[in-house]
């Protein structure tokens, strides 16, 4: 068994995109939380002098990258809840048994997950634009794509690390709600980090989706708190340490 | 070559022995059976050697391969067909099996060349394209079933096939095994805690209790070693001259005189009923009733564990419910 399989993890995210698009109930909903969030927040904070927003930037294009982020922390998750999942249903011991190595079963994992997880923050993207937001140019899809996937590996990397520390959906479900939160808060998507207290600042700080909101916004609205190459290396980092703790737990889950 | 070694193979739970150093051997090309209750350990044993399980100490082949340092290589060789459903029901019948062939490194030219044999080989041709959530559990059986064939491995492992279905499509269920058997000459391992299933199928079965082998030969030759078939003739009048007469035929291993009539002891009770017949009309005695016992695997079971498979299964259950001490069988259950 080589330790990356590409036909093993083409077939793995092969199939998360199948069940993905022949499921349009659940694009649905899982679009629903964020699109609330942009409505509300959106036009209920939109002539509001929010302390910390960068100049000439009104709240809508402030908050569309934010909102991305936690899109992608939500498609995440879910990629974590497919793992225990398909152990409720025993298909993890049909994917286990096969002569492919568990390095390969979590980056086709990641790979499936990444994917629709980033298709649903474009389609979030798409939905603001009718709402008034505006792209500094061409240049930021390329941009934006590559914050993206970064931000996807960190996240799934990180959703498959702590369903292999599970049994079963229902623990997770209720665990994720109190992971996913503080990270969405924490992480300067709906507001600048400046406004919260110091040593909640640090939490920030340590936070990659703060790197990976930032880098958005750099990308789309031309205007970031870092420098865009920080943000990038950030999240390069957090992305390899997600990929190996993922990789590491996820070897040891006993299935039987 | 044996398709399957076993060399002490155990595996320990905590202080729990779920399977007791076993060694045996499973010749290539044959349908071997492992029978006993739940609990026994089957699925433990099953589970080490496709490698999902590591042994506690001893060792085991596949095909060849060691268990413990040839994983890639064990897993090439086997399929399997786990005790739990393992489809993905959202995927069509040929996407699972092109899922699969993809898991075992097979090309695109070779899936396409597959994926129709298989599906025809069990009879799901015509359903391939749904959604498996619309087969029946007997359809989803065979498609697990084609789709442990899908990478032509050296065995096949099938983990209690036919638990859940209903009698017909159990029955349906073994032909199938059989007829893949001699088609693809694969070897088949098989659990079950059927007795039936077990005689139908298997050219060889491995009894099993609390995590041991306690035989292991053909089910003709397992049924035999208990002395054969018995006939009771009902009598009307109990006669001397017939007891005598049994005494001289060299068939009758041994009789005895019953409340009704006479129990008579023989190989192939079903050719020598004739016989028996015969031999009481000359002897003068009226015969009232004649019956007809076959051993089965269950008597065999009895004889060399001293209960019966439910009456086993029937305890686990109790000393589950009772929350005593967790046993080898509770164990080995949890495992499974």
């Amino acid at each position: 068994m080589s330790l990356v399989d590409p036909l093993g993890i083409y077939g793995l995210w092969l199939r998360d995109v199948k069940r993905f698009l022949r499921t349009p109930s659940q694009i649905v909903g899982s679009l629903t939380f964020p699109l609330m969030f942009l409505l509300f927040l959106g036009f209920g904070f939109s002539g509001a002098a929010i302390p910390g927003l960068p100049e000439g930037v009104d709240y809508l294009q402030y908050l569309v990258p934010g909102i991305m982020g936690f899109t992608m922390l939500l498609g995440a998750s879910f990629a974590g809840l497919a793992i225990l999942s398909d152990q409720d249903v025993g298909f993890l011991k049909e994917i286990l048994v096969a002569p492919v190595s568990r390095t390969s079963i979590v980056l086709g994992r990641i790979a499936g997950g990444s994917t629709t997880a980033i298709v649903q923050a474009v389609l979030i993207l798409a939905l603001s634009i009718p709402l008034g937001f505006e792209l500094a140019g061409w240049l930021s899809i390329p941009l934006a794509a590559v914050f993206l996937l970064l931000i996807a590996i960190t996240f799934v990397g990180f959703g498959i690390a702590l369903a292999s520390q599970f049994s079963d959906s229902e623990g997770f479900g209720l665990i994720v709600q109190f992971i996913v939160f503080p990270l969405f808060f924490l992480s300067g998507a709906i507001y600048p980090i400046e406004g919260l207290p110091g040593p909640v600042q640090y939490l920030a700080l340590i936070n990659p989706l703060t790197y990976g909101v930032d880098g958005l916004r750099a990308a789309l609205v031309g205007a970031s708190t870092y420098s865009p190459l920080l943000d990038f290396g950030a999240l390069v980092v957090s992305s390899v340490v997600m990929v190996s703790v993922g990789a590491y737990l996820f070897e040891r889950v006993e299935t039987v | 070559m044996d398709a399957i070694r076993v060399e002490g193979l155990t595996k320990e739970f905590d202080a729990v022995t779920a399977v007791d150093d076993l060694s045996f051997a499973v010749e290539q090309g044959e349908i071997f059976g492992l029978l006993g209750p739940n609990g026994a350990g089957k699925s433990t044993l099953i589970n080490m050697l496709v490698t999902l399980l590591d042994s506690t100490s001893g060792t085991a082949r596949v095909n060849g391969y060691d268990i413990n340092d040839e994983t890639g290589d064990v897993r090439d060789s086997l399929g399997i067909v786990f005790q739990e459903p393992a489809v993905d029901e959202e995927l069509t019948g040929a996407e699972n099996l092109a899922f699969h062939a993809r898991m075992y490194g097979k090309p695109k030219a070779e899936r396409e060349r597959r994926i129709p044999e298989v599906l025809e080989l069990v009879d799901l041709a015509d359903e391939a394209d749904q959604p498996v959530e619309s087969y029946s559990g007997g359809m989803q059986r065979r498609l697990e079933i084609g789709r442990g064939l899908m990478h032509e491995p050296a065995v096949l492992f099938l983990d209690e096939p036919t638990t859940g279905l209903d009698a017909r499509t159990r029955r349906d269920t073994w032909e199938y095994i059989q007829r893949l058997n001699e088609q693809s000459d694969v070897t088949i391992i098989i659990t079950t805690h059927y007795m039936d299933e077990a005689d139908f199928l298997c050219e060889r079965v491995a009894i099993m209790d609390h995590g041991e082998i306690v035989a292991v030969d053909s089910p003709e030759s397992l049924k035999d070693s208990l002395g054969g078939d018995v006939v009771t003739l009902g009598l009307e009048n109990p006669s001397r001259e017939l007891f005598a007469r049994l005494d001289e035929q060299s068939w009758v291993r041994e009789h005895t005189e019953t409340e009704e009539g006479v129990a008579v002891t023989m190989a192939h009770g079903d050719t020598r009923v004739a016989d028996l017949v015969r031999l009481a009309d000359d002897a003068g005695a009226s015969i009232a009733s004649v019956d007809l016992r076959k051993p089965t695997l269950e008597n065999v079971f009895l004889s060399l564990t001293g209960s019966t498979i439910s009456e086993r299964e029937a305890s686990a259950t109790d000393r589950r419910e009772d929350g005593e001490d967790r046993t080898t069988a509770e164990a080995a259950e949890v495992a499974e």
